[in-house]
């Protein structure tokens, strides 16, 4: 992309429509929201909710089938942060996500989708505190 | 298996594919896109663009169908109150994101790129649901 090098729209959307479609399953088939955090913690037993327990673990172990299956034909590259930092934004993530009702997927698509305000809010809340923590990080020079 | 089930397994399955297909399945790459006065990579707007289409079909689909194929009591979010614990849920949810470039969908599904760094980051968000739980009948405890 231009004066984007490292960009890839292409399979941005790809794979973006790829998400639409799966969420569109949970939604037409199940008439449930694909929220991510929601079913981790449903299937983890750390929520109550409506969602049956068997449900929400199809869906999470679908989650690695699905990226194992495309790492096997097109090989995938990922570069974590170190350990530390791992755990602590695993705790914040996950504290946040059920304080705020939801994270990227249940807010950020199909909220958004939804065209719920409540979800409206709280995607560009979660996008500019992560601006701002990126940011900060840079500018402090902290490095992941 | 139920047919709610294989949907839901389903869903998992194209969800992780997409988010593999998208790169957003590498934390590295989602930090760039959070680093918008860095040296910006934009790809995940392209994600979020690619999503939000077969969704919004999805719903206008679901406004008129009213039933959902596979379940016989679906479970739609009915709250729309914009309150403080959305808004700080949604900023916790966010700096922790930014910190380590890894969302809840994400992290389950590089459990089939990078397991250990995944697992750690899943433990650790398992813990900060707990602990929002904790705190929060805690809470309702001391109030009663």
């Amino acid at each position: 992309m231009p004066g984007f090098p490292q960009a890839a729209p292409v399979q941005g959307l790809v794979g973006g429509l790829l998400i639409g479609l799966a969420a569109a399953i949970m939604l037409l088939g199940n008439g449930r929201i694909a929220g991510v955090s929601g079913l981790f913690a449903r299937a983890f037993g750390i929520s109550s909710g409506d969602t049956p327990r068997q449900l929400a673990w199809a869906f999470i172990a679908g989650l690695p089938l699905g990226a194992g299956l495309v790492e096997l034909v097109a090989g995938a590259n990922a570069q974590f942060p170190a350990p530390p930092l791992l755990l602590i934004a695993g705790v914040i993530v996950g504290f946040g996500t059920r304080l705020g009702s939801g994270c990227t997927s249940g807010h950020g698509i199909c909220g958004i989708s939804r065209l719920s305000t409540r979800s409206i809010v709280a995607t560009l809340t979660f996008m500019a505190a992560g601006v701002l923590t990126v940011t900060m990080m840079r500018l402090l020079g902290l490095s992941t | 298996m139920t047919r709610e089930n294989v949907l839901a397994l389903l869903s998992g399955v194209f969800f992780g594919a997409g988010l593999a297909i998208s790169g957003m399945i590498d934390p590295a790459r989602v930090r760039a896109f959070l680093d918008v006065t860095g040296n910006w990579d934009p790809t995940l707007a392209f994600v979020m663009g690619g999503a939000l289409l077969p969704m919004a079909v999805a719903w206008r689909v679901l406004k008129r169908r009213r039933n959902p194929l596979a379940s016989n009591s679906p479970s739609l979010p009915s709250t729309s109150d914009i309150d403080w614990r959305l808004i700080s849920g949604a900023a916790i949810f966010g700096i922790g994101w930014g910190l380590g470039g890894i969302c809840p969908g994400p992290g389950i599904a590089a459990l089939a790129v990078h397991p250990r760094s995944a697992l750690l980051f899943l433990l650790a968000m398992a813990a900060g649901m707990g602990l929002h739980k904790l705190a929060f009948s805690a809470r309702s405890l001391s109030r009663a």
